[in-house]
């Protein structure tokens, strides 16, 4: 027990007291101590909000139908592989590269050169990790609302310039030394740069791309086109719950910093308020609580919180994210209505709940929020902060999509729409052997030549 | 020979095999369907927006058997399936040309 003692005191005491310079421990002093924390951190952070890809893809692969599920997948996947890419060559540099004109960063490309500038303390491997994670997240965005109908050629150049280009702008201004956050704009994780970025996109994506076939009819009235897999979309919110425990005290970029435990409490308590507000408006509102909208209730309190977790208190996180799952149930039909088809609900929930997340800082926040004794100066700025990125966003989206249509074409035929992106873009179905449900929905693919199971499996009568 | 094609609740299926294997027949071709009839659908609300469950899932229960058994085997599956309660289903009866056994290649009422 000695020893230990020994140990603990002769390094946490030091650090705690600032007892630092020339301090020796066990051949370690604290500050190599402390980038060893903050590095740690740091990566698992990373792979944390990496993961959130494995929760984008259950969820919009469980909202959708089955026969355009795996397509969907693929394009959660290539966000992954050909946006990571694309961030590492050109993204990272714009968004973190020494700032020109407060509106882009002007070198790194391929992580080259220096980065003093940043004043990182940890290796500029661990944070391009965290910021690439971030990067992927923001274009898997788009993919959920544009399923089932786009061709997944155009949506690699999408994905790359999501990633490589538009992201990155938007971030530099915001977090990277540019005229956002010279102005004192608060994003502490992305609500605006990653969530309502993505979601604007996501609404300038679908506007050009056209609803589904079979979702409006003539008249104009809306047909539901069904989720197919409620677990996998359970699964998918689950995870992407879990992977904001990254994603959010994970933008400390430091594990010595004591604020992350309650920006993890913020966040968690946020999410807890929104999936409760989705769940009870449902009810109220339609008789039954409708899973999707608890689901998207849950997130939408994880994006509004997005901005303001390190700012915000616990209590005040439950108001954001109540208010989050009470905006996200009326913004889902309000999509629906205006024919912005959008099968997973992005829009509504990171188009919406990033604005209303990042504006909520300027309330909420316990310095300078409007609440709080603040005034207006914070909310001005947060206002101004996500309409710039919103704005920007939606065209930079609206314009790749327009040159994309115009050019290749982005959405498959009609025949292969009906018959499944599965099969039609990827050459294998989803499920093998499923045959009618209950919904009148045919997804006949590939029969195995596998005994069907009884109805009402029987023991063997003696 | 005569073919009686049987519209059934999912879950009386068994008890209709049942019936039927005690009786003697042991082949027939079971499929998962969908479908209407006197028995309404019902609606539901998803994502604020209101649709129709028209069709219902059913199974159906072909079988090929000699013509003197048809009236008993349809009383014996009615008796089985029925519940009382609309959608309980229906049975339809067709005459069949021929019938051949694969494996051995006899046609006729052998093969069935």
């Amino acid at each position: 027990m000695l020893p230990r003692r020994l140990f603990v005191s002769a390094v946490i005491f030091p650090v705690l007291n600032g007892k630092c310079e020339g301090e020796y421990v066990m051949g370690l002093d604290a500050a190599q101590l402390a980038a060893g924390i903050n590095t740690v951190w740091v990566l698992l952070c990373a792979a944390l909000v990496f993961f959130m890809e494995a929760g984008f893809a259950f969820l919009e692969a469980g909202f959708i139908r089955a026969r355009n599920s795996v397509n969907i997948v693929m394009k959660v996947f290539t966000d992954c592989t050909v946006g990571m890419l694309s961030y590492w060559a050109v993204g990272f540099a714009l968004m973190y590269g020494l700032d020109r004109a407060g509106l882009f960063g002007g070198g790194g490309f391929f992580l080259s050169g220096g980065f003093a500038h940043l004043h990182l303390k940890i290796p500029v491997y661990a944070y391009w990790l965290f910021q690439a994670a971030f990067a992927v997240a923001m274009a898997s965005i788009v993919s959920g609302a544009v399923a089932e109908r786009m061709k997944f050629a155009p949506y690699l150049v999408f994905t790359a310039l999501a990633a490589g280009l538009i992201y990155p702008l938007a971030g530099h201004w915001v977090w990277g030394g540019g005229w956002l956050g010279r102005l004192g704009m608060l994003d502490y994780a992305g609500s605006a740069v990653v969530h309502a970025a993505g979601g604007w996109s996501a609404l300038a994506a679908v506007l050009v791309l056209g609803a589904r076939e079979g979702k409006y009819n003539r008249d104009g009235s809306i047909n539901v086109l069904p989720a197919h897999n409620m677990h996998l979309a359970f699964l998918g919110t689950f995870i992407l719950w879990f992977g904001w425990f990254g994603f959010n005290p994970g933008s400390s970029l430091s594990g010595l910093d004591m604020n992350i435990a309650r920006i993890a409490m913020t966040t968690n308590l946020a999410a807890a308020a929104g999936g409760t507000a989705g769940m009870l408006l449902t009810r109220l509102k339609y008789g039954q609580a409708d899973p999707s909208m608890a689901m998207n209730g849950a997130l939408a309190g994880l994006v509004a919180i997005t901005a303001g977790c390190a700012f915000v208190s616990p209590p005040a996180a439950v108001c954001i994210g109540a208010v989050a799952g009470m905006l996200v149930v009326p913004a889902v039909g309000f999509f629906d209505r205006i024919h912005a088809d959008d099968p997973v609900g992005a829009i509504a929930v990171h188009g919406v709940n990033g604005t209303w997340g990042t504006l909520a800082v300027g309330l909420f926040a316990e310095k300078g929020g409007l609440f709080y004794g603040g005034g207006w100066h914070l909310l001005a700025v947060q206002a101004l902060g996500v309409l710039a990125v919103s704005l920007f966003a939606f065209a930079a989206t609206g314009t790749v999509f327009l040159v994309l249509k115009k050019t290749v074409g982005i959405r498959v035929s009609m025949r292969e729409e009906l018959e499944g992106l599965d099969l039609n873009e990827h050459g294998i179905p989803a499920y093998v052997g499923l045959v009618a449900g209950p919904l009148g929905e045919m997804d006949v693919e590939e029969f195995s030549d596998v005994y069907a199971p009884e109805t009402l499996p029987r023991a063997v009568r003696q | 020979m005569t073919k009686i094609e049987c519209i059934l609740r999912p879950g009386k299926l068994e008890d209709v095999k049942e019936v039927l294997g005690r009786f003697g027949i042991h082949g027939m071709t079971v499929s998962q369907v969908i479908g209407c009839g006197l028995q309404k659908g019902r609606t539901a609300v998803y994502r604020g927006t209101e649709y129709s469950i028209n069709l219902l899932p059913k199974v159906k229960v072909e079988i090929v058997l000699a013509d003197r058994l048809v009236e008993e085997v349809v009383a014996l599956i009615s008796d089985a399936a029925r519940t009382g309660e609309i959608g309980d289903g229906k049975i339809f009866i067709y005459p069949v040309e021929n019938a051949v056994r694969i494996r051995t290649g006899e046609s006729g009422e052998s093969a069935i």
